[in-house]
């Protein structure tokens, strides 16, 4: 088979952007006087194809795409704006057009209104016929008051959104509103194609399946309508704004090079006195610093060879209420992190105390309570340790106690040597160092009778 | 030997920059905010963009959209979040979208417990969107499995062209554990199949447009084409494809189509395009079934689990064979597909088998279906199939297990 000569796929200048397939429109409805306006658009613009994707929504828009000859994604109902979004982003050289009725409109409208705040670069159309197309008639966001569609027999009740204020109120850079009759539409939708921030043009058309019919609404009621309501057409909002994804790439750029998420490996630099898994419950107030002194526990372990695990609990509000951390320290890998009974159980507040109940009860003579004098009458039958903050020698707050008594309680188990724990600080707390280091110094000021 | 001190949600957050992932667009929700904050912070530093998006159907779709203009994108949710994902789910396996969602699962149902671990998407995932068909859900059960799961995760998303969910829970994000830096394992992250990058030259033959991908002329090519972009053959192989901006066009949809993207309702090519999402996964589940059989010929129990409650099972295991007791364990880190080799050749001796899991007894329906059945058709007793739930919000013990040898 003899080659013939190569010709290029389309010769530029391209004189449509259409393929061949003739449009499936009702006869009348103004979405094919739409798609032939977007089409004089981009034959206007010369965008190469391939550059260029058409983001369709549902219902008889959502035909669309497969008329032209560029990419083209066609969506779930009311998400075209945010897989544009994606799109755009993740390409910003792209032109991205998205494709949807008054429906998607409706459905979307949490994305409508996002992508207008954000100004992402994309161009919508909203082919505005006031219902649902082809799902039979009914009733949208825009149906105007008193209209009639199947769902509204007796005439809309509801007042209609008006999308142009919506996404121009919130931010969008470039906001129209014309009909599918205006002649000047390829030139308004080249500019929007052709501005930088978020642009939506909202374009009422007719449905000569159902709106029109049922409502006796031709062009001429069309172009009434715009006037009872009290509306703008044309170029309603035009600003200078910072495109969302060309800004987001440049804050990528401008970031690139610094190590994410860097390996912090850690080797044994401290003995530990530890034969068997030992279980250390904090048990104090959320927003008391209770889970980071339990990590300072864990990491100063780790410096001392061993493993470490963490196990937190606390409610979904996360400064009020308790603040658990469960502790296990072992000299093998722990896999299971739940506590039972603690070897050790600091109790630091109220809170605390009023989720301890199961540990107080689990705990025997050989395990120890650590509490400060408020609870020394809890009834346990771990022998207690009694912490007077007081004792410590600086000023006792909400976000210090925890690491505190803590750090007396480390002193008191001998677990690893206090080293360890003043190089976890060091290491792994960064600003918080030089708050910590002295709490931990003072910790042994309430152990005053130290063992041996 | 080096260790590190971390969380999950940290390992994944790695797991995923080490695979190439350079889009992330999540919705805050307990307790998978960490991984939102994590992509969204560090991925600038890789040249990738992260995205706090209004909402969680925004944010997988903002996914696939950049899926399909070339990113590798993760998204991250709990369950409450899958819920909204659940339409676009079906739209990424119609579409054929390579993405990984994380799923860190919590107390359900609706809000249920947010702060509270449970397993109870199990066949959530696997059902989760209309059409039945399937996607991949990989389970890690501990911190270094996160991350090496992970990578592993978007390997089979770009390689299958699907929706890839690992399945963790609260306990496995938040927990700080001590990991073996050794145990980080990197796996080779595959591509999805593409077009090649250049146009077809010539681009026509004796009149005829020349496809790109076989490098033969093409009837079936319409003049703006360079290639089919839903075009599997053989039928279980995903097409290959080109993204937005490249040099070809490329046509998406989420409506059944045919080779061209194109709406139809062709019986036949409607049925061959479903054959197709079915087969893609199903014809290679051998090839995406993992797990960690640890297993002892005088044993008489099998524990078989997945995820945090893996790690109970481990612990009582040791601890069984500690006092001279025989009991054998399967770890799954692939839920779905369901391995079935793996775990017919696990079950094999067994008399008992214990399923555990965090919820009412979902993955056991599993186990259930395939031992039965193998036993049926091998005219064999089948073992014993136990469950070992808990749906209260605390954690299933070693010692629920060890009371179940």
């Amino acid at each position: 088979m003899a080659a013939t000569a190569p010709i290029t796929i389309k010769q530029d200048p391209l004189s449509t952007y259409k393929n061949e397939r003739p449009l499936p429109f009702c006869p009348g409805c103004g979405h094919a006087l739409i798609l032939n306006h977007l089409d004089k658009a981009l034959t206007r613009l010369q965008i190469p194809p391939t550059q260029t994707v058409i983001v369709t929504d549902i219902g008889c828009v959502g035909l669309s795409d497969q008329y032209f000859a560029t990419n083209a994604f066609h969506g779930l109902h009311g998400r075209s704006i945010a897989y544009a979004t994606g799109i755009k982003v993740a390409n910003p050289d792209l032109h991205v057009i998205v494709l949807m009725g008054d429906g998607g409109a409706g459905i979307g409208g949490a994305h409508l209104i996002n992508a207008a705040r954000r100004n992402i670069g994309i161009t919508v159309l909203v082919f505005n016929n006031f219902n649902f197309g082809m799902t039979g008639g009914e009733h949208s966001v825009t149906t105007p008051h008193g209209a009639i569609t199947a769902t509204t027999r007796h005439g809309n009740p509801e007042y209609p959104l008006d999308i142009c204020a919506t996404v121009g109120e919130n931010g969008a850079g470039f906001v129209f509103r014309g009909t599918s009759f205006d002649r000047d539409l390829p030139e308004r939708i080249a500019e929007a194609i052709q501005y930088e921030g978020f642009a939506l043009l909202d374009i009422w058309e007719l449905c000569t399946a159902y709106f029109a019919p049922n409502n006796n609404f031709g062009r001429k009621e069309m172009l009434g309508l715009v006037e009872t309501m009290g509306l703008d057409t044309g170029l309603l909002y035009y600003r200078n704004v910072q495109e969302y994804a060309h800004y987001m790439r440049q804050l990528s750029k401008s970031a690139k090079g610094a190590t994410p998420l860097p390996l912090k490996p850690i080797d044994p630099e401290f003995p530990n006195q530890v034969q068997k898994k030992f279980h250390l419950v904090l048990a104090g107030s959320a927003g008391a610093k209770v889970r980071s002194a339990g990590k300072l526990v864990g990491y100063a372990g780790v410096m001392s060879g061993l493993w470490a695990t963490q196990r937190d609990d606390y409610p979904t509000t996360v400064k009020s209420g308790h603040s658990i951390s469960e502790i296990i320290l072992s000299p093998d890998e722990v896999r299971y992190t739940g506590v039972r009974k603690p070897d050790a159980l600091v109790l630091i507040s109220q809170d605390g105390l009023k989720k301890s109940g199961r540990y107080l009860a689990s705990m025997t003579e050989e395990d120890v309570l650590f509490t400060i004098p408020e609870f020394e009458h809890v009834e346990t039958r771990a022998r207690k340790v009694i912490l007077d903050p007081k004792q410590a020698g600086i000023r006792i707050t909400r976000t210090n106690l925890a690491l505190l008594l803590t750090a007396a309680a480390l002193r008191e188990l001998n677990l690893f040597p206090m080293d360890a724990m003043e190089a976890a600080v060091r290491r792994f707390q960064g600003r918080f160092a030089d708050q910590n280091l002295p709490v931990i110094a003072a910790s042994a000021h309430l152990l005053p009778e130290l063992p041996e | 030997m080096s260790k590190e001190y971390i969380d999950g949600a940290t390992a994944i957050a790695r797991g995923a920059l080490a695979a190439g992932c350079d889009f992330f667009a999540g919705y805050p929700i307990t307790p998978a905010t960490p991984i939102l904050l994590h992509m969204v912070n560090e991925l600038p530093k890789v040249g990738g963009v992260g995205i706090e998006a209004e909402d969680e159907i925004g944010a997988i779709s903002m996914c696939i959209g950049a899926a399909m203009a070339g990113a590798r994108p993760m998204t991250a949710t709990s369950g409450p979040g899958i819920s909204l994902y659940s339409e676009n789910i079906g739209l990424a396996i119609m579409g054929e979208v390579p993405l990984v969602i994380v799923n860190v699962m919590r107390m359900g149902p609706a809000t249920g417990g947010a702060t509270t671990p449970a397993q109870g998407d199990i066949q959530f995932v696997r059902w989760g969107t209309s059409g039945g068909y399937p996607i991949i859900a990989l389970a890690p059960s501990s911190v270094a499995e996160c991350y090496t799961l992970t990578m592993r995760a978007f390997d089979l998303a770009e390689r299958f062209r699907v929706p890839v969910f690992l399945l963790v829970d609260k306990e496995m994000n938040y927990a700080m554990a001590t990991v073996d830096i050794e145990d980080y394992v990197d796996v080779s992250v595959g591509q999805r199949p593409m077009v090649p990058q250049h146009l077809p030259e010539p681009a026509v033959v004796d009149g005829i447009r020349v496809n790109v991908v076989s490098g033969r002329p093409d009837p079936r090519l319409r003049p703006e084409e360079t290639y089919l972009p839903y075009d599997f053959d053989p039928i279980d192989a995903p097409p290959p494809t080109s993204p937005f901006g490249g040099p070809h066009i490329t046509r998406f949809t989420t409506s059944s189509h045919d080779e061209h993207g194109f709406l139809t309702k062709d019986a036949e090519k409607v049925g061959r395009l479903n054959e197709h999402l079915r087969a893609k996964i199903l014809h290679h589940r051998h090839e995406m079934a993992f797990g960690l059989p640890d297993l002892q010929e005088s044993a008489e129990t099998l524990f078989i689990s997945f995820g945090t409650t893996a790690r109970a099972m481990r612990e009582a295991i040791d601890r069984a064979r500690a006092v001279g007791r025989s009991v054998s364990g399967l770890t799954l880190h692939t839920l779905w597909p369901v391995p079935e080799r793996m775990i017919l050749d696990a079950v094999s001796a067994h008399r008992r088998i214990v399923v555990a899991e965090l919820n009412h007894g979902q993955y056991i329906r599993e186990i259930e279906r395939l031992v039965y059945r193998h036993a049926a058709q091998h005219r064999r007793i089948p073992p014993d199939i136990l469950g070992l739930d808990r749906a209260d919000g605390e954690l299933i013990t070693p010692e629920q297990f060890l009371s179940m040898i």
